[in-house]
């Protein structure tokens, strides 16, 4: 298929918010989307990250603020006229219509010629790999392929920003690496910009160019996976990126960087802000290590086999439950010594 | 673990057959002694005339025109009444579909179901009858230089079934509505169709076999009409329904054989339109209005 037609810049929130009733579901979003760009919108669930991609959509209106398409204001442009196209989370494919009828839809709303629905149905069928099924009605479809259709439906009016709504939450543990990589495959295939909500920060980190954490409806970070996994901002951000271990300390400078308690032992940690008293340190249960000489001791409490490594819960000598990873062989009853590398000891203030 | 048969109990429950299975006994007793066994003896003794042959009862009612006519009057009123009050349905049960104060506007809606056919009939007279407050105000006014017949006629009858039915048709209709995803009308709307397309080819092609079985039970409602077409329509002419003719034969003519073959031919015409309509049913897709799989 040939790249989006409607081109555009950049799309922008401006200072969006979106109440219900008295409740903020998003609270002064700011955020631009660039062209081609690939942005993922994450969070712990009633974040609000579906109400901004539906608000995006035009099927919410603003409470306040504006979002603009370089210098076209779209908040108070319908969804039928923004052009954007949508993968929702339950695929909402129209049951009593064939796939091709489903993938044609929009075509057909705008009065297409025949020929031309055609030719770009099947195009859109061969981009997703659903070429012999298109006399199929969606209830003959497995979810894979439903969600297939719905991206085939989605881009086959070229727009120029798709929106997805947890597109990949129905379908189990394999379906989803393999629709994942189906996913990027097409995003750059066609060019056009994707806006992806997803509660799943790995699906995030491997999909997007960028990643936008929302918490609470506020905006709590904007940076690529990179950044995110390894500097999140602040702690909640930390938590929600897999930071496991949170753990309240006091902080006392020290060089460089400052000296943190975690499980009774005390370990050189990085400051990510500046500090003042109480902190708390944020640790990945992969940066925590069985070391000869770790600063913490703990006893395992739980010790999950995942193959490659083990996966454990440990609690310290100061009752803190702690956890991490093991390429050594452990059980429950052990007693061992903790440490992690001080660049990974992230150090937040509290 | 042996090669026996199970036992007898184990397989019945497997074909779905339990003590629980008891319960339905005394539904099929009453159904049997208050619905099937009424109509096979009425549909016997339809056959057995006064005086004539065993047909002579259907004989006399297609050669009467005062009999056979309240087949198309009853027609004439049931048919349009029906159809006005599922089209009406739609647009109303789509809004309150959308509304937060739905249970309070449905109560509203369905009043008229509590309160019976006499008393919607001793409204009308009231209010839309020749000195009504309807007529005074047209003729105060000056938009009516005379009464406006409402009441006694065949709109007497249009109006009550109208009010008494709406309910009944609004209520199914919105089960129907809430039954539709609304995910799928926002998936048109983000394909670009606008609301007159995205009812025409989302919401209507779900919502038609519904209609159709509103329909079905919406017309049996219309065609068995008796009280408002005596109350408030004019049960000597334009209103002379079938249930009427039943009813003389019945009551005032004591001729139980007649009145059991009008019953019959009644029922006849009732299943005629059914099973056309639930024919065209069959033609429509019935799969699960949403999408999607859990």
């Amino acid at each position: 298929m040939a790249p989006a037609p409607h081109d555009f810049r950049e799309l922008r929130l401006d200072g969006v918010c979106r109440a219900f009733g008295h409740v903020n579901a998003l609270h002064d979003v700011t955020l631009s989307v660039g062209r081609g760009e690939f942005v993922a919108l994450v969070g712990p669930s009633g974040c609000g990250k579906s109400t901004a991609l539906n608000c995006i959509a035009g099927l919410l209106q603003l409470s306040a603020g504006a979002i603009w398409l370089d210098d076209r204001r779209l908040d108070d442009v319908g969804p039928e006229d923004r052009g954007f196209g949508m993968v929702f989370q339950n695929y909402a494919l129209f049951p009593h219509m064939t796939v091709r009828r489903n993938i044609g839809f929009g075509l057909a709303a705008q009065h297409r010629p025949k020929a031309e629905i055609a030719r770009r149905v099947d195009e859109a069928l061969a981009l997703v790999r659903l070429a012999g099924h298109a006399e199929k009605l969606p209830g003959q479809l497995s979810g894979g392929q439903q969600q297939r259709v719905a991206i085939a439906r989605a881009v086959v009016m070229e727009p120029p920003l798709v929106l997805m709504d947890e597109p990949l939450s129905n379908l189990d543990a394999k379906l989803r690496l393999e629709m994942r990589a189906e996913i990027r495959r097409i995003h750059s295939m066609l060019g056009c910009s994707t806006i992806y909500v997803t509660h799943d920060q790995e699906e995030a980190l491997s999909l997007a160019d960028r990643i936008v954490v929302l918490i609470d409806g506020r905006t709590r970070q904007i940076g690529t996976p990179e950044e995110l996994y390894t500097a999140p901002a602040n702690a909640d951000v930390a938590e929600f990126m897999g930071y496991r271990n949170l753990v309240a300390s006091d902080a006392e400078p020290a060089g460089d960087g400052v000296m943190v308690t975690v499980g009774g032992g005390r370990l050189p940690g990085t400051p990510m802000r500046p500090l003042g008293g109480r902190v708390v340190v944020a640790i990945r249960p992969d940066d925590l290590r069985p070391v000869l000489d770790g600063p913490i001791v703990a006893t395992v409490e739980i010790a999950e086999y995942h193959g490659r490594d083990f996966y454990a819960v440990a609690r310290a000598e100061d009752g803190t439950d702690l956890y991490f990873r093991s390429e050594r062989r452990i059980a429950a009853g052990d007693t061992l010594r903790l440490g992690a590398p001080p660049a990974r000891v992230l150090v937040y203030p509290a | 673990m042996n090669g026996e048969k199970p036992r007898l109990r184990w397989r019945l429950r497997e074909a779905g057959l339990d003590g629980v299975t008891l319960l339905v006994l005394p539904g099929v007793l009453f159904v049997l002694a208050l619905f099937i066994y009424p109509f096979l003896y009425g549909l016997g003794l339809s056959f057995h005339p006064a005086k004539g042959d065993w047909l002579a009862n259907y004989r006399r009612f297609f050669s009467d025109p005062f009999l056979w006519r309240t087949i198309p009057t009853t027609l004439l009123i049931a048919a349009p009444v029906t159809v006005l009050n599922v089209v009406l349905s739609v647009p109303v049960a789509l809004r309150v579909r959308r509304m937060r104060r739905q249970r309070l506007l449905t109560t509203i809606l369905v009043i008229p179901i509590t309160l019976g056919t006499v008393m919607v009939a001793e409204g009308l007279l009231t209010y839309l009858g020749p000195r009504g407050w309807l007529n005074r105000t047209l003729i105060l006014f000056g938009i009516a230089s005379g009464p406006v017949h409402l009441v006694h006629n065949y709109w007497g009858v249009m109006l009550s079934l109208l009010i008494s039915g709406f309910p009944f048709t609004f209520l199914l209709t919105l089960s129907y509505v809430t039954g539709i995803d609304p995910s799928l009308e926002q998936a048109g709307a983000m394909l670009g169709a606008r609301a007159r397309q995205r009812f025409r080819h989302i919401l209507l092609p779900l919502l038609a076999p519904g209609l159709a079985i509103t329909l079905a039970l919406a017309f049996v409602q219309a065609f068995t009409v008796f009280p408002s077409a005596i109350l408030v329509g004019d049960p000597a002419g334009a209103t002379r329904v079938i249930s009427i003719a039943a009813y003389q034969a019945a009551y005032e003519q004591f001729d139980y054989s007649l009145a059991s073959a009008i019953a019959m031919l009644m029922a006849g015409v009732q299943v005629v339109i059914i099973v056309a309509l639930l024919g065209a049913r069959s033609l429509l897709f019935r799969g699960p209005a949403s999408s999607g799989k859990g």
